[in-house]
């Protein structure tokens, strides 16, 4: 810990650092030069001056945009001792964990290499890169024979490491008279109860208008919808990411979605920006990679099989082969609890100037992993753009969705919240559940670990997804998974066995998220 | 602000409990650290640095030198600082964590000893401790970061020159000058972290397996 002047300084110290390394400081620095030409700066008043022609071109909106991007990304400033390791993940036990989880994945993909006698990456020859750059549009067609490849792991696979996470100082034995958790998860980690729930996501609260309740047919757009929507517009007009944030926790208009996103991401794509995706695309056509196949794999078992996403098929393959090839992605290793996977270029084992990571991004997707892009492919129709604002979601929100640790919006901490609420708030239903070995986060847990994606229609998830970028937390992930067993709390009490439980909760399509997350939250007694 | 390590020795744990140890079913909720400095005391005490083992709560007394007639005397500096914002879960339980003297209930001159008493309320957690403890004190200060006074304030004892028409004051522009060329030399200082994005090296991506390191 540190006091609070210290922590400002330190914050200010390491967004400089990070922000001095972007595209925007470079643009910067060429439009300062360019005022020190016009003849009415003076010396004497020069740092006013800039700071007045920054003002007025636009330019400190865009830094200050980029300041707040930064602050909703960047973990909390750490103690100036702390290692890396800390900044990543505080609790020793839970890097062990994830540690261990990481080792468990890179022996699943050593294996899997070496039975099919197929290297992790090697350079493409000639016409296959020919090939495969004739075809990038429509890679769909192609059907290579994939039968030969699995997942690394799915959801139910992570599921059992995290119940198995246990804290080696708790006491959690004998004495059942203290705090007694009944749920699969057994840390002591901090969750909110519906108070500060309450408090968290005011604005979805019953007396406030809400997109996904007061723009149905049945409430007079005159009452909300109208003004929201030109309340939007405002927002975008002036460019401001914090006010857009802010909007979004009342819903997103269709229309506006795609700005506003791109706005609270601070995603506006520049030249530069294409031409990296276009770079990124020619590592694709030049590496072959075995993380290719798990990519095709993932994509044929879950967007093609999808009523909504199947049309979107060809971007999902453009945007993962390219995200794989990523090393900014990398960056957000600092602050995720995991580590990148790590290989040495063939035959120079051991030595460290011929170290690499593998993928070069350093994730490796799972099953269920091409379900984080296939909802963006509704709002964003050009591939670098589309790229762009999935990156930028990962690396804030769905990285915490598949590592282990102790983040507020960590899939730990959303499972304990999920659980937590359900045992206390409908704690017969929980113990009728958990007596017939139907525990309920075995059944919640693939919708948390893919943010709902697939499992709600596409217009429930995406205004699911406004809340979470308006709220910059996942924690309304687990509000919602309990909110959907409360909704069908009836049907469940009826059920016998785990199979007819899955059964009830097996169809969410037809299910309004903002109904649900409103009654469990404001419409419960406490 | 250069803070210099302190040689110190931590004593052994001292546990306060009620009744007899060897029959008693409960855990000690409150542990006592004696910290001494064999071969410095007394001095100015800077900062107390340490990891967090879940302790909830802190308190620390220091005995201190008063004058050469009169024997040292015991002083509670902190009291009940709070290192853990909920004692039955986990944030804050592995924190790294600094105390500065501005934060003690009083000087921190003239210190021979320091006395640690850990708190922890919960009954949840096995064990509760500090780890990593460092004790600073204040370092000298370094002649080479001062500016000279006269370099950073310049004063003309001539008379002043006749002020050209339309030119800006010259003490200010040297001024303005100044602060730029101390910026200039900041930024050249600091080294870009960007990457540029290659994956490969010198074009070789050919890898056969993942290391287990």
């Amino acid at each position: 810990m540190l006091q609070e002047e210290s922590d400002l300084s330190l914050i200010i110290a390491q967004i400089v650092q990070k922000l001095k390394g972007s595209n925007l400081y470079a643009q910067l620095e060429r439009q300062a030069w360019s005022c020190l030409q016009r003849p009415e700066i003076r010396l004497e008043s020069l740092k006013e001056d800039i700071k007045e022609f920054f003002k007025i071109s636009g330019w400190e909106k865009k830094l200050q945009n980029a300041v707040y991007s930064e602050l909703n990304v960047f973990p909390l400033p750490s103690h100036p001792s702390a290692p890396p390791e800390h900044l990543k993940e505080p609790l020793v036990y839970m890097r062990k964990a994830q540690g261990s989880w990481e080792k468990r994945i890179l022996k699943s993909l050593n294996s899997m290499c070496t039975e099919l006698s197929i290297p992790l990456a090697r350079k493409r020859p000639a016409m296959e890169q020919k090939e495969l750059l004739n075809k990038w549009n429509e890679m769909g067609t192609d059907e290579p024979d994939l039968s030969l490849f699995r997942p690394v792991y799915a959801p139910k696979d992570f599921l059992e490491v995290l119940i198995n996470l246990r804290n080696p100082n708790y006491e959690n034995g004998d004495s059942l008279s203290f705090r007694t958790h009944l749920g699969l998860i057994q840390v002591p980690l901090k969750v909110k109860d519906i108070p500060e729930l309450k408090e968290c996501f005011v604005e979805l609260g019953l007396n406030t208008g809400q997109l996904g309740i007061d723009d149905s047919t049945q409430v007079p757009p005159e009452l909300f919808e109208n003004e929201h929507v030109r309340i939007g517009q405002k927002v975008l007009a002036q460019q401001d990411s914090a006010a857009a944030q802010q909007y979004i926790r009342q819903g997103s208009p269709t229309a506006l979605r795609a700005e506003l996103w791109a706005l609270i991401l601070n995603i506006s794509s520049q030249p530069e920006d294409i031409l990296y995706y276009e770079q990124l695309k020619t590592n694709v056509i030049q590496h072959d990679l075995l993380v290719d196949s798990l990519i095709y794999k993932d994509v044929k078992l879950t967007a093609s099989n999808d009523d909504y996403y199947f049309v979107f098929e060809d971007y999902l393959y453009q945007v993962l082969l390219c995200f794989s090839r990523d090393t900014s992605v990398l960056g957000h290793f600092a602050y995720n609890s995991a580590s990148p996977p790590k290989s040495y270029i063939r035959g120079k084992l051991g030595l460290e100037e011929y170290a690499v990571f593998y993928p070069p991004n350093g994730v490796i997707p799972f099953h269920g992993f091409s379900m984080y892009v296939a909802p963006l492919c509704f709002l964003y129709h050009e591939p670098y753009k589309l790229y762009q604002i999935f990156r930028e979601m990962y690396v804030r929100f769905f990285f915490r969705l598949h590592s282990i640790s102790s983040h507020p919006s960590g899939i730990v901490s959303l499972c304990l919240l999920f659980e937590t609420l359900l045992q206390t708030y409908l704690p017969q239903l929980f113990y009728h559940l958990r007596e017939i070995g139907a525990q309920p986060l075995r059944i919640s847990f693939k919708w948390m670990v893919r943010a709902f994606s697939g499992y709600l229609a596409t217009d429930q998830l995406l205004l699911l997804w406004d809340r979470i970028l308006g709220y910059n937390s996942l924690e309304i992930l687990a509000v919602l998974a309990a909110a959907v067993f409360a909704f069908r709390a009836v049907n469940l009490m009826e059920v016998t066995s785990l199979a007819a439980a899955e059964a009830v909760l097996a169809d969410l399509s037809t299910l309004k998220v903002m109904p649900l997350l409103q009654i469990f939250l404001f419409a419960t007694v406490t | 602000m250069s803070r210099v390590l302190v040689p110190c020795h931590v004593k052994s744990t001292v546990a306060l409990q009620v009744g007899d140890m060897r029959t008693s079913q409960g855990r000690p909720g409150v542990l006592v650290v004696d910290v001494t400095f064999p071969n410095i005391a007394p001095f100015e005490l800077q900062e107390i640095m340490f990891k967090n083992y879940y302790t909830a709560f802190l308190s620390i007394r220091v005995r201190q030198q008063s004058s050469m007639h009169t024997a040292a005397k015991w002083v509670t500096c902190l009291r009940d600082y709070c290192l853990m914002p909920d004692p039955h879960s986990e944030e804050g339980a592995q924190d790294y964590v600094s105390l500065f003297k501005h934060q003690m209930l009083c000087d921190m001159n003239r210190v021979l000893e320091l006395r640690l008493i850990l708190r922890q309320p919960s009954p949840l957690w096995l064990s509760f401790t500090v780890e990593e403890l460092q004790i600073y004190q204040q370092g000298p200060k370094s002649p080479s970061l001062a500016f000279p006074k006269w370099l950073s304030h310049p004063v003309s004892n001539e008379q002043p020159a006749p002020r050209l028409e339309g030119l800006p004051d010259p003490s200010r522009v040297s001024s303005e000058v100044q602060q730029m060329w101390a910026l200039t030399e900041m930024i050249r200082a600091s080294h870009t972290s960007t990457r540029i994005g290659r994956f490969d090296v010198d074009g070789c991506y050919d890898l056969n397996l993942l290391s287990y390191t």
